[in-house]
């Protein structure tokens, strides 16, 4: 039977893992008590589309009866964890936020990233929101209405991973799993204060999960501790043949790294583009950071605004071969806010697409060119904090444009190149908004040593919503 | 190369039909502005100097 005790609901998964392993909790004790939350909280925050309750009991008893017997437990145990409902879940259809997919049969098998987590002892308990194909970058859903944000439920959680940030800021679990094409775990982690990890393009497998613009595709997790992060992005990496994109890179643990400190890395503030439309709450953040850890050099990332550009047309035409013949056959299904983008998107000269591939490996040599003498670059992760539910445009230096295409701003022209960025929330009040730490990339070491350092001294914290 | 919104509505009529997409009338003001986003950041990415031998960036391995 279900507890209605959610008194550790805001416990992180590093804290709930050594309650498990010291036999202070039992697994099936916290797993039962994050369903009985979601039950309570996901009419308000609307973060699952699917819970996973029976699978998720039967696992944590699994795990329980696996301490009762003196075996080894994972660095995971009785974790729970939701996904994204791009990621395939054995027995659920695969969404991908759409209507249209709601007609396929139930996925075969699970993700790979939640076969790992799952073997470190996390435990799947849903599927969660998003934008429809995760063409979006603010939570909302034509099919199964908003994410809400935990912080203030009439705001955007941001998109598309929209469910992910919502259910891990609603401390609904500690852990989510979202994809990131543009900034869509960055976005919603900076929306709901929540750190955020996009890894290097290529470090996490991407197999059995919904695509959008496979050249920009990345996965990763959200969380409300650097620490957990570390640990469930440890239990994901390795090679994976299933994914052609995903490297062949042994695994190259952090979870012991990030403790290091930032001493002696040098890391510079991003100017010039990334000041450009920044709301006085991104500056007051990159400043913080900056503050905190003695930041004085600015640094300019070269063509950033054209690579934004090329990654748009990039996105946009990807997005819609992949989706071209379900608009010929299936047009009214969409939300009409992606369909008609991309039908646009289907109308782009080939040409332009040629160019922005071209351009975007001139552009990394670039940026590459400066980590010679940066470690790492810090920038806003979002131009403002999470805009009202249903508003369709966005201040940009005192002029008003089209929200959905502009929040992603600061992150597109990182992810373009597939950097590894982490996103850590600043608690501003009386909502948070997030800076976006950057690396080389296959330096997600660097980045979560700085975003630890910050967590360490209060600077960045994921703050707890009153729900 | 900024279309104006008649050039847009023609290319819109253009490839509709020769991609077999049925456009309702009213989804016509929004794709049109989707399209124009498109063609001024086309502009951008066009206006970038590249040398004929720079290579895209998708790696493709055998």
């Amino acid at each position: 039977m279900a507890t209605t005790d959610d008194s550790g609901a805001f416990a992180t998964a590093t804290e709930i893992a050594a309650d498990v392993h010291a036999g202070t909790r039992s697994a099936t004790a916290v797993i039962e008590a994050a369903l009985a939350r979601i039950g309570r909280l996901n009419p308000v925050l609307n973060a699952f589309t699917a819970t996973t309750a029976e699978r998720a009991l039967a696992r944590a008893r699994e795990i329980d009866a696996a301490r009762g017997k003196g075996h080894g437990l994972g660095p995971l145990a009785g974790v729970p964890f939701a996904v994204k409902n791009l990621l395939d879940v054995k027995g659920i259809a695969t969404l991908a936020g759409s209507k249209i997919n709601r007609a396929h049969p139930p996925a075969k098998a699970d993700s790979p990233l939640i076969e790992r987590l799952e073997a470190a002892g996390a435990v799947l308990v849903g599927a969660l929101n998003m934008g429809e194909y995760a063409y979006d970058f603010t939570g909302e859903n034509a099919h199964d209405g908003p994410s809400r944000n935990p912080h203030d439920t009439k705001r955007m959680t941001g998109g598309s991973s929209g469910g992910s940030g919502g259910a891990v800021a609603g401390g609904l679990v500690p852990i989510a799993l979202g994809s990131d094409t543009n900034g869509s775990i960055r976005v919603p982690s900076s929306f709901c204060g929540l750190f955020g990890l996009k890894p290097t393009y290529g470090r996490l497998t991407r197999a059995r999960s919904f695509p959008f613009v496979a050249s920009l595709d990345h996965l990763g997790p959200l969380a409300r501790s650097v620490a957990d992060l570390a640990v469930s992005y440890d239990a994901m990496q390795g090679p994976d043949a299933e994914d052609p994109v995903c490297t062949r890179r042994g695994i190259e643990p952090v979870a012991e790294i990030v403790r290091r400190g930032a001493d002696g890395l040098r890391i510079a503030v991003a100017g010039d583009y990334f000041r450009k439309g920044a709301h006085a709450e991104a500056i007051e953040a990159v400043e913080r950071v900056a503050k905190a850890l003695g930041i004085a050099r600015e640094i300019v990332v070269p063509a950033a605004g054209r690579a934004r550009a090329a990654a748009y047309i990039i996105s946009a035409s990807e997005g819609a071969a992949l989706h071209l013949d379900r608009i010929r056959r299936q047009a009214q299904d969409f939300d009409p806010d992606v369909r008609d983008r991309l039908i646009a998107g289907a109308m782009i000269p080939a040409s332009v697409v040629v160019k922005a591939q071209k351009l975007r490996r001139w552009y990394r040599e670039q940026v590459l060119a400066l980590f010679a003498d940066v470690d790492a670059i810090i920038a806003p992760a979002t131009p403002t904090v999470a805009p009202l539910i249903g508003q369709k445009t966005l201040d940009l230096d005192g002029v008003q444009v089209p929200l959905r295409p502009n929040i992603g701003i600061f992150t597109q022209p990182i992810s373009f190149i597939g950097l590894p960025v982490v996103a850590v929330p600043i608690p501003l009040a009386p909502m948070p908004i997030g800076v976006q730490i950057i690396a080389a990339p296959w330096r997600e070491d660097i980045a979560l040593r700085i975003a630890h350092a910050l967590e360490a001294t209060g600077v960045a914290a994921a703050p707890r919503p009153t729900l | 190369m900024q279309p104006d919104d008649d050039t847009l509505n023609a290319l819109i009529e253009a490839h509709a039909k020769a991609l077999g997409l049925a456009i309702e009338p009213e989804w016509m003001a929004s794709v049109r502005a989707h399209l124009a986003v498109s063609y001024r950041l086309a502009g951008v990415v066009e206006e970038v100097e590249l040398a004929d031998e720079s290579e895209p960036a998708p790696v493709y391995e055998a």
